[in-house]
């Protein structure tokens, strides 16, 4: 049995059917990445898997219990960052530490939350309020907030969306870097709207079809070594082969909405992402 | 700063225009009426020694301001104490929300007129009723934006609360409050400005010394001046007032 299961979720908002039929298992310690068009249900796909949402059918389970609630060891990122603005950088990755270690000392609250505070590098602008920060730097801090309680799952929403292509490809390399010096497994469920991204972070990735009644496609594994250099994945012949697979499930997705344009995946790598 | 010193100029501009107005109806339209004048010769007395205190209900004007502040102060704070949290439990509670929100709108409309003689027969003494009164007018503002500031709190804050097991008390200093504060004092501005409109006709109906009871007084006496000076009182402090809240309810938006 996998670490974590959804068998046959579907969602619906109203009479809008987001999500239908969609399986994923992922094991521990892997990092799954799902590629998608905007508005296809990704984030609702997300949110139902790390018990925010309840799914209308099927079932999700973590380490083999159904998943009811948010999971005490889990982390989220969302996709519009989601610090509380009236605290500081600070401030808003120690909360997260004193409500996660609550049987820790003020002290060590303290150095905890500016640990992770300096490994994303941000030990200069730690007092400062998110509306002082820059949106690659408030990234950083819903980084720091997601490691700093040390959890053995992620589930990261475009995490690098609303970033440049430079500060992404930093980003992207702090986030391997802290995934690997964990010290203990953790496994992580992304979603992207960049298949790069994707390539460059993940074990295995899905391609999330257009809605309504989105489905997964069946996974693409990237059996490349670590850690991986963005420039040379580019003409990496594995990479263009995962490339290629997932255009192919994104494009047969449309097949049941003619009417629709095709999503063709270079749009997709490079859509302007959407603030939720 | 040159736009500024020009909206300074226009306002003295129609603050003329209006006291032009004043002296030409007491010289030709309402013989009763003392014109700018006549106003500060009679009643220089009282705003030259504002602390004197001559008699009960003859006494400078700023002692008289001073009980009408300190009375509203009451109210105030007993309103916005029991508006507040009434507030926070109609934006969190759907339930509470249905079960009290007929009442409240019911509630809402009822001048201060009325609700005095019931204070008056409640407690038996001006003082406590004219509190009654201010606390039950003033709170509604208060009431209805802290509601609605906890029904605007962004699905966003909640979820992070969620995701990061906030405590309730964690949840409700970190998340709520903070979120629910501008709206709150919103509120807090609105209140404050009904209790004072609020205690002068308190004042009025129960004689007791302040700004209104002055007022009345100076009626029953026929010292029209008096009156005006009371008006003008009220007036200048009452946009004292809301200017020191709009102030405060400024730095928190900018948070
Ligand atoms: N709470 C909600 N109530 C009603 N409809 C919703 C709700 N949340 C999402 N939807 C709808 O479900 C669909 C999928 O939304 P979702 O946020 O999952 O898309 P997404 O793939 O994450 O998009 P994006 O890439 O823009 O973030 C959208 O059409 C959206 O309008
Ligand atoms: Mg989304």
């Amino acid at each position: 049995m996998s670490f974590i299961e959804l068998h046959d979720v579907g969602k619906s908002y109203g009479v809008r059917n987001v999500l239908s039929g969609v399986n994923l298992t992922l094991e521990e310690g892997e990092f799954v990445s799902i590629v998608g068009a905007s508005a296809s249900g990704k984030t609702t796909l997300l949110k139902a898997a790390a018990g925010l949402i309840l799914p209308d059918k099927g079932t999700i389970t973590m380490g083999g219990e159904k998943v009811t609630d948010f999971s005490r060891e889990a982390s989220f990122i969302f996709q519009n960052y989601s610090l509380l603005p009236w605290l500081s950088a600070y401030e808003n990755v120690r909360l997260a530490v004193e409500a996660t270690f609550t049987d820790w000392s003020k002290k060590q609250h303290q150095e905890q939350a500016e640990k992770y505070l300096q490994m994303v590098g941000l030990g200069a602008a730690m007092r400062k309020r998110p509306n002082q920060l820059s949106g690659g730097m408030r990234q950083r801090v819903a980084i720091a907030r997601a490691f700093a309680t040390e959890p053995r799952v992620m589930f990261l929403d475009e995490p690098f969306g609303a970033l440049d292509a430079l500060t992404r490809g930093t980003l992207q390399q702090e986030l391997s870097t802290l995934c690997r010096a964990a010290g203990r497994p953790v496994t992580a469920l992304m979603i992207t709207n960049n298949v790069d991204e994707a390539i460059l972070l993940s074990d295995r990735i899905l391609a999330l079809s257009r809605g309504p009644g989105a489905t997964l496609s069946p996974a693409v594994p990237v059996n490349l070594s670590r850690p991986r250099a963005s420039d040379l994945l580019l003409h990496d012949e594995q990479a263009v082969r995962v490339r290629n697979r997932l255009a192919e499930f994104l494009s047969a997705g449309s097949d049941r909405n003619r009417s629709k344009p095709r999503p063709d995946l270079q749009a997709i790598a490079k859509e302007i992402p959407v603030e939720a | 700063m040159q736009n500024s010193l020009k909206t300074f100029a226009l306002s003295l501009v129609g603050l003329f225009v209006v006291g032009g107005l004043w002296t030409f109806l007491s010289l030709n339209v309402a013989p009763d009426l003392p014109s700018p004048w006549r106003t500060w010769q009679e009643s220089k007395i009282y705003v030259l020694n504002p602390w004197e205190k001559r008699g009960e209900m003859d006494q400078g004007i700023g002692l008289m301001t001073a009980y009408s502040l300190f009375r509203v102060a009451k109210g105030f704070f007993l309103a916005i104490a029991i508006g507040t949290p009434l507030g926070f439990l109609l934006g969190a509670s759907p339930t509470f929300f249905k079960m009290f929100d007929p009442t409240i709108q019911l509630l809402r409309p009822i001048s201060p007129l009325a609700w005095l003689p019931l204070g008056l027969i409640l407690f038996r003494q001006s003082e406590p009723a004219a509190l009654f009164t201010i606390a039950l007018c003033s709170m509604w503002p208060t009431v209805i934006n802290t509601m609605t500031g906890v029904r605007a709190i962004p699905q966003d804050y909640l979820n992070v609360a969620r995701v990061l097991r906030l405590s309730p008390w964690k949840q409700f200093t970190k998340v709520w409050l903070p979120a629910t504060l501008p709206y709150m004092f919103t509120g807090y501005r609105l209140s404050l400005g009904i209790a004072w409109l609020v205690i002068v006709a308190a004042e009025m109906l129960t004689g007791t010394p302040g700004v209104g009871g002055f007022l009345w007084q100076e009626y029953n006496s026929l010292i029209y001046s008096h009156i005006l000076l009371s008006i003008l009182t009220i007036g200048v402090v009452g946009f004292t007032l809301d200017r020191m809240m709009g102030f405060a309810e400024n730095k928190l938006r900018t948070v």
